[in-house]
């Protein structure tokens, strides 16, 4: 975190919503959801924090909370000094954001118009506008699609377009709810590597939420576990591993035998999983594998094996489960 | 709010890498949310009637076909008058001055506040969320979207039955009445303003308001084409002290026409449609913030 100057701050942070439920014909019940049940921390500038948590953890109501769009039931909310809620357009200089869910582009203009909108909107000079532009159009690939009105854009084009749209006016804080969902491997790498680079080169402080862990893995150094609105974790990703009691992690030694066997049995590793001649061997993440497959080639007619990382998907599925 | 600003100003800190043109704070000139908002809208407005040019026979059909129906609603009332000598005792050039003057306003307020009508499905689908992260406000950027320039069809039509009625009207002139013929389009067209406002206001409650909302707008103009004298004294009463739209054209043209208003004000009444209007549009705007506040987006 480098003790930098602090950027995003939360204090205690709630929002609560009033939710009604038809119960039977007549009667209607009310009932309050807390969508975000007190959180508290703080991004410094520089930083890429990844936001993750299951369904309905409260990730982007606390990203709507930090952009303006919705006003906090309780606790303090700073972002670049400024409360968001109360003085949201001037935020709006300050911050960039990109649903996933939904364009923040003119759906019937060809991107280009939008962009132009956008300059006189944010009142973007015209040379750093022009310097922007030829950085996104280069590094997201956007040349051919600049003369296509969103509404023809496929799902990748259309989320590379509304990087590019929440970066042009050079944003201190860019927001990213789920910028990832339905991209093809292709256009993740392309979006990731465009991240790395922004963050790297212009030190744009970046806070995302996603439900695709390579994203974390390959973007941020800190991650935040939500959920039921609170937070579980805050920290190294590796640090996850060993997080809220879960047993340390283990790797999982991957092995194609010439026919089926029953399970093999090689010291330092346990068979957890036969299928037909492939068997799963897990050992400690922290134990080197090459003993593991010396043992099991001399042993067994070996025809092909890989090692697999521990699985923080599993690491997460496992700490979400265990606060049901 | 010192505090805040003081913080904002800080700039780049120590700690953040030095890349020209990356700004520690865009430094945003301090402006009035009332031009900020006019600035706003006249964007938006600019680039879709842009959009709207590159396909510029469309536009003019479409023009021309509004313009062409509301031509024919009025033709409607000529053609009744072949029948009739009066309507509420009203001869067809003042039935055409009540008409023409409240067409136009309606046609202005439409024109430029129109779209709000629409703003409950925006609340409900949850895509007001993109308006309320630029820096615009959000009034400008719900009244600017999918700003139509074919709205003009019913000004023009209006202009045109009002220009028409002028001429033929028996009328002794005084620069007074002169002059309140503009001011009752314009205050006209404000009152409505502040009715859609407080109707738009209204959708962030009930998101399916738009019909209440133009009952009072479209509903609302459809009545003031009719003489007062034909309605009922609680309509009236209504119409005049609680939701004014006696004051779009009804007063003033009364003025204008010399006839007694029914429920028995003075004729300087008349002049009072652009306070009316501004006093009209506090609790709609306020009715407007509350709204926003209470926008609460959607889980997804
Ligand atoms: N506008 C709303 N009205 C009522 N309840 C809401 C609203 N928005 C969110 N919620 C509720 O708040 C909780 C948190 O929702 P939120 O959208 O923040 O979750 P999330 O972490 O983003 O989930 P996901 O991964 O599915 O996107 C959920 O229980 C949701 O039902
Ligand atoms: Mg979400």
């Amino acid at each position: 975190m480098g003790g930098g100057e602090v950027l995003i701050s939360l204090d205690g942070v709630e929002k609560v919503f009033d939710v009604r439920r038809r119960v039977s014909l007549m009667r209607r019940e009310k009932r309050q959801v807390r969508a975000v049940d007190g959180i508290s921390f703080e991004v410094a500038r520089g930083e890429m924090v990844g936001y993750i948590g299951p369904n309905g953890a409260g990730k982007s109501t606390t990203i709507k909370m930090l952009t303006g769009i919705l006003t906090p039931s309780g606790g303090r909310l700073r972002v670049a000094g400024i409360d968001p809620a109360r003085e949201r357009m001037r935020l709006a200089h300050r911050i960039g954001v990109v649903f996933g869910q939904r364009t923040t582009l003119w759906w019937d203009l060809p991107l280009k118009d939008s962009y132009g909108l956008m300059r006189r909107m944010y009142r973007i000079p015209a040379e750093r506008f022009a310097r922007n532009m030829e950085r996104c159009v280069e590094q997201l690939d956007l040349a051919e699609l600049l003369d296509v009105p969103v509404r023809q854009l496929s799902l990748g084009q259309r989320m590379r377009g509304d990087i590019a749209a929440a970066l042009l006016h050079d944003p201190d804080v860019l927001y990213l709810d789920e910028p990832t969902i339905g991209l093809d491997v292709v256009s993740k790498a392309k979006v990731r590597g465009f991240l790395r680079q922004l963050n790297g080169e212009l030190g744009t402080t970046v806070l995302l939420t996603t439900h695709d862990l390579q994203d974390i893995e390959q973007l941020c150094e800190r991650v935040m576990v939500i959920d039921h609105g609170r937070l579980m974790y805050d920290g190294p990703l590796r640090g996850l591993h060993t997080a809220g009691g879960v047993a340390e992690s283990e790797r999982t030694l991957v092995v194609d035998l010439e026919r089926e066997l029953p399970a093999i049995s090689v010291p330092g590793a346990r068979v957890v999983k036969v299928e037909g001649p492939r068997q799963w061997l897990a050992f400690p993440a922290g134990a080197s594998a090459a003993p593991l497959v010396a043992a099991v080639a001399a042993d067994y007619p070996l025809v092909d094996l890989s090692v697999r990382e521990p699985d923080i998907e599993d690491v997460i599925a496992r700490m979400y489960a265990g606060r049901g | 709010m010192a505090e805040a600003v003081a913080e904002a100003g800080a700039g780049v800190a120590p700690g953040a890498p030095e890349v020209p043109g990356v700004p520690g704070a865009p430094e945003v000139p301090e402006r009035s949310r009332a031009l900020e908002g006019v600035r706003g809208y006249g964007l938006i407005v600019a680039m879709w009637i842009r959009s709207t040019m590159t396909y510029r026979t469309s536009f003019f059909l479409a023009t021309f076909g509004n313009a062409t129906v509301q031509l024919l609603d009025f033709v409607a009332i000529y053609i009744m008058f072949s029948h009739v000598e009066a309507l509420g005792g009203f001869s067809l050039p003042e039935i055409a001055l009540l008409y023409g003057s409240c067409s136009a306003s309606l046609g202005l307020a439409d024109l430029l506040l129109g779209n709000t009508d629409r703003i409950g499905v925006r609340v409900r689908d949850g895509s007001l969320d993109t308006m309320l992260v630029r820096p615009v406000p959000l009034l400008a950027q719900v009244a600017a979207d999918r700003f139509a320039l074919r709205r003009l069809g019913r000004i023009v039509q209006g202009l045109g039955v009002l220009g028409w009625a002028v001429w033929a009207l028996d009328v002794a002139w005084t620069p007074g009445k002169v002059l309140l013929v503009p001011v009752m389009i314009l205050a006209g067209a404000a009152i409505f303003a502040a009715v859609m406002l407080a109707g738009a206001a209204f959708q962030f409650v009930a998101g399916d308001a738009a019909e209440v909302q133009n009952s009072f707008t479209y509903g609302g103009n459809t009545m003031l084409q009719y003489p007062p004298t034909v309605f009922g004294k609680d309509l009236l009463r209504g119409v005049t002290f609680i939701v004014p739209l006696a004051f779009v054209n009804w007063l003033p043209a009364l003025h204008v026409l010399g006839r007694p208003d029914p429920l028995g004000l003075p004729g300087w009444v008349g002049y009072l449609s652009p306070l009316v209007a501004f006093v009209a549009f506090l609790p709609a705007s306020l009715a407007w913030r509350a709204g926003v506040r209470s926008y609460r987006s959607t889980g997804s």
